[in-house]
């Protein structure tokens, strides 16, 4: 047998290290010495030191470092690993490891890039190769932007390839048989007798072994997972009430909390009267904390009661504070000395416009909240020694550089613990809501808190998608596009998220115009100008970020146009599409769809596209106006993600997508008065419901070079294919979300 | 007071007006019910009382006239119930943080109105949200569920 070593935490970080009496691998495509192996090799592709699997006489445990906020995130990261591993994901426990640089993210950085995705010059390239050296430089543990998959499908198998060939390599040593008489099979080595050998039974050799780097990934006519329709590792648990979330940890000795700051944003605590809540049943302490206060009690209710039972003196906010005025700032920003981007200039667009009969639309989106129905929660417990943190996050290294910032404590005392989300959708990119229950545990050490706030306190101090305007000018010439100009004016989410992320925001904002700048098509004359709108409200990323609203301008401007040109949307979008895989998801829903076809009276149909982050999607939608308002019946989606991993959860998430940008665009905003949000709970931000859920049949298309997520993509083409869906329908062009304030929906 | 949740009796100590949800999941740690909106818009926190669904969230302890079932009280993972079976086949959840709810919701159902319409799924179901836009298979999973009740 081999020793058992004993490592320092860092070690387990580094390659295939003995971890009490185990065996932890990790992929090895980076030099290990040299002074700055992460500047030694900019090269493309190439991964940094990885331990993915970690194998003991417990079993296989598989290291999932992307958060899972239902996207399958943990379920697909498991399955990549198995493939090349060969064990069954369902029998290895899944963690989400500690917050590391080692699980940086390579890829998202190049979204906050002016890099079309359909681009493959050397510019784009290298600012893709530039994302990836920046993800290691700061360590990016973060997961967002439909990223998990194109970032991890080659690290992840090589882990587990690294892994299978280090035990066989073991099972040589043991068997005293060559490589070519070993093969492996769910979770054993085969011996050419049938003889198997257990992986667990190899760890402690494997250890002492240095890990097999030269390890070929399998081709994938091979695969016995991916590309075949997966079972969800946490589906058993999510169907039987047992999955665990950051709301439903329980610790010894746990305290229950809740806080209420300012309603106002951004507004102070001027002071408060805590007398009666004090004397309530059950409180333990009511205790300032940065902009309001918490209550700490022994049951969630009787926090959340008292809570209420506090008499705060709030300040005022200091930001614009009425959605009229906030529309105002932004309309006002439409102007040279706001320009923050004009990524897409071809031909030219004034001297086309100049004396031509010009068609002018004006589109607004509003804030939308992100409401994840699991509340923001969190379990803290702080010691003189160390800070232990339990909660759904997309940033577990963010919030331990901020909870050491807050606490003053090292921040290698800051163990974060990623636990399943119940929804995001980009709200835990923020740590707002662990800072507070950090503040709380500041306050009373060595007990162990479980903060939860009311969905009033979520809804009212959530970090909205940003509202935003667009103005469009175009012209047609001989009955087809010949120029669309497109300006879109909206705050910034780049600055206002990365300045709470104690990051600098350089340069143009290109969520401002993501969705419409990068659009493959060749219009003579096609311009996008992306303008800035001073800061308002804190507002942050949210499903399909920039895409999500621009998505809805772009499309339905092109619509218009398409209309006024007399000319078919697919037809003329065909017609000016240059990239191939885009051509074929608008040809696919064109044939699902049976566009062109009569749907008889009160029916109308309306197509929409967008790239987005990488993935081209189509969708038609089909709509009847009925006496109760509009009814829509079916949606048609074709989407390209390169190669589909999991048909199942593919299927989900563009479903998911559709239903989400659907929902909102049918009847959710957040509106503001004096800097407080007006929508508090569902009732007033219903989104879509199942009797108003259509049908919707989705295709996955595998024209794309390089395989993408679909997370998001499936959002942004839903509001403005609904939108000309209704105009078919209807006669009437609706250039304002959500649509309720034009339009009843039945 | 008595509370009989999951088949077993427990003593709670607790005000008349805590919403049976609190009850569960702090004085008696069953956290399958969720809570999600506090106001019954959303459903996540549904448990049955008697077999019927029931928003916890809204029924005070002191109101409380039957006996509880809860997700756990459905099914086990090892002793699944059949709308739970059928979740699991459809692979329903993305999140699965209202599935319990939408469970507990279709069981009681189901359990009503072995052979529901399309449109009465709809109107049934209508009350349960869900933000990650799992609706399809929960449509699909509650039919399912139906056939195979239907045979047992």
């Amino acid at each position: 047998m081999g020793r058992v070593k004993t490592i320092a935490r860092r070690s387990f970080l580094i390659g295939s290290a003995a971890i009490a009496g185990g065996v932890a691998f990790g992929t090895y495509l980076y030099k290990r010495d040299g002074t700055n192996p992460l500047l030694a090799d900019l090269k493309m592709g190439e991964t940094a030191i990885t331990p993915y699997v970690k194998i003991d006489a417990q079993g296989i445990t598989l290291i999932t470092p992307r958060a899972d906020v239902g996207q399958g995130a943990w379920s697909m990261q498991a399955h990549l690993i198995a493939e090349e591993l060969d064990i069954d994901p369902a029998t290895a426990t899944l963690i989400s490891g500690p917050a590391s640089a080692i699980y940086y993210n390579g890829v998202v950085g190049a979204e906050s890039m002016p890099i079309a995705a359909t681009s493959d010059t050397l510019l784009a390239r290298t600012g893709r190769g530039a994302a990836d050296v920046m993800g290691k430089l700061m360590g990016l543990h973060i997961t967002g932007g439909s990223s998990t998959v194109p970032d991890l499908y080659d690290r992840l198998r090589m882990a587990g390839a690294v892994a299978r060939e280090t035990l066989i390599r073991a099972a040589m040593q043991q068997t005293g048989l060559p490589r070519n008489q070993l093969k492996t099979e769910n979770g054993c080595v085969v011996l050419p007798d049938g003889l198997k050998i257990e992986y667990l039974d190899l760890a402690v050799l494997a250890a002492d072994i240095e890990p097999v780097q030269d390890v070929t990934l399998r081709d994938p006519s091979q695969w016995r997972y991916l590309t075949k329709p997966q079972k969800r590792t946490d589906i058993v648990a999510k169907s039987t009430g047992t999955q665990i979330y950051g709301i439903d940890m329980v610790m010894d000795g746990m305290v229950y909390a809740t806080t209420r700051t300012n309603p106002a944003l951004g507004g102070e605590l001027v002071g408060f009267d805590a007398e009666d809540a004090r004397k309530m049943r059950g409180v333990q302490a009511v205790l300032p904390i940065n902009g309001g206060v918490a209550v700490v009690a022994d049951n969630t209710w009787r926090a959340f009661q008292a809570a209420q039972a506090v008499t705060c003196d709030w300040g005022p906010s200091p930001y614009i504070g009425d959605t009229a005025d906030q529309f105002a700032a932004v309309a006002a920003s439409f102007s040279d000395d706001h320009q923050d981007s004009q990524f897409k200039d071809d031909g030219d667009v004034v001297a086309a416009l100049e004396g031509a009969d010009v068609i002018e639309a004006e589109y607004r989106i509003p804030y939308l909240a992100h409401a994840p129905l699991e509340p923001m929660s969190v379990v803290v417990k702080m010691t003189e020694t160390r800070l232990d943190i339990w909660t759904g996050t997309q940033i577990p290294r963010f919030v331990q550089a901020n909870m050491a910032k807050l606490t003053g404590m090292d921040a290698d005392n800051i163990h974060v613990h990623v636990l399943m989300s119940g929804g995001s959708f980009g709200r835990r990119l923020e740590d707002d809501y662990i800072g507070q229950a950090v503040e709380i545990a500041m306050q009373l050490p060595d007990t162990p808190i479980k903060m939860i706030w009311q969905r009033e306190e979520d809804f009212t101090h959530d970090f909205p998608r940003p509202l935003a305007m667009a103005r469009a000018k175009g012209i047609i010439k001989n009955g087809a596009v010949d120029a669309f100009d497109l300006a879109i004016a909206a705050p910034s989410v780049a600055e206002s998220s990365l300045a709470r992320l104690g990051q600098p925001a350089i340069g143009p904002d290109v969520a401002i115009v993501a969705g419409a700048w990068d659009q493959p098509f060749d219009i003579p004359n096609y311009r996008v100008t992306g303008f800035r709108t001073p800061a308002m409200v804190p507002i942050s990323s949210w499903r399909s970020v920039g895409a999500s609203g621009n998505g809805f301008m772009h499309e339905s401007f092109m619509d218009e146009m398409c209309h006024a040109a007399g000319v078919d949307p697919l037809a003329e979008r065909l017609r000016l599409c240059w990239h191939d895989p885009s051509r074929k998801v608008l040809e696919a829903v064109g044939e699902m769809s049976g566009w062109g076809s009569d749907l008889g009276p009160n029916r109308g149909r309306g197509l929409a596209f967008t790239l987005a982050f990488g993935v081209p999607v189509a969708e038609v939608i089909e709509v009847t106006n009925t006496d109760d308002g509009i009814r829509i019946d079916k949606v048609f989606v074709a989407a390209d993600v390169g190669r589909v991993l999991d048909p199942v959860n593919f299927e989900a998430q563009v479903q998911g997508g559709v239903i989400f940008g659907l929902g909102h665009a049918m009847n959710c905003e957040l509106t503001y008065k004096d800097g407080v949000a007006q929508q508090e709970n569902f009732h007033a931000y219903e989104g879509m419901r199942l009797y108003q859920t259509p049908e919707i049949i989705v295709r996955g298309l595998e024209n794309g070079e390089k395989l993408r997520g679909i997370g998001e993509p499936a959002v942004p083409p839903a509001a403005p294919a609904l939108a000309n869906a209704i105009f078919a329908a209807t006669g009437k062009r609706i250039r304002e979300l959500p649509l309720s304030k034009s339009i009843d929906f039945v | 007071m008595k509370l009989t949740v999951n088949g077993e009796t427990h003593e709670v100590d607790v005000e008349d007006d805590m919403p049976l949800l609190w009850v569960l999941r702090d004085e008696l740690g069953i956290t399958g019910p969720k809570y999600g909106c506090g106001i019954a818009q959303c459903g996540a926190c549904t448990v049955h009382m008697d077999g019927i669904a029931v928003r916890s969230c809204q029924l005070a302890a002191g109101d409380v006239s039957g006996d509880i079932t809860t997700i756990e009280g459905l099914g086990t993972p090892s002793a699944l119930h059949a709308v739970q079976e059928a979740w699991i086949d459809l692979q329903v959840a993305q999140c699965g943080y209202c599935q319990a709810g939408q469970i507990m919701q279709a069981a009681s159902f189901l359990d009503l109105n072995p052979d529901p319409t399309d449109a009465q799924i709809d109107a049934a179901m209508s009350g349960n949200l869900c933000r990650c836009g799992s609706y399809p298979r929960i449509r699909t999973a509650v039919k399912s569920a139906s056939s195979k009740l239907k045979r047992v």
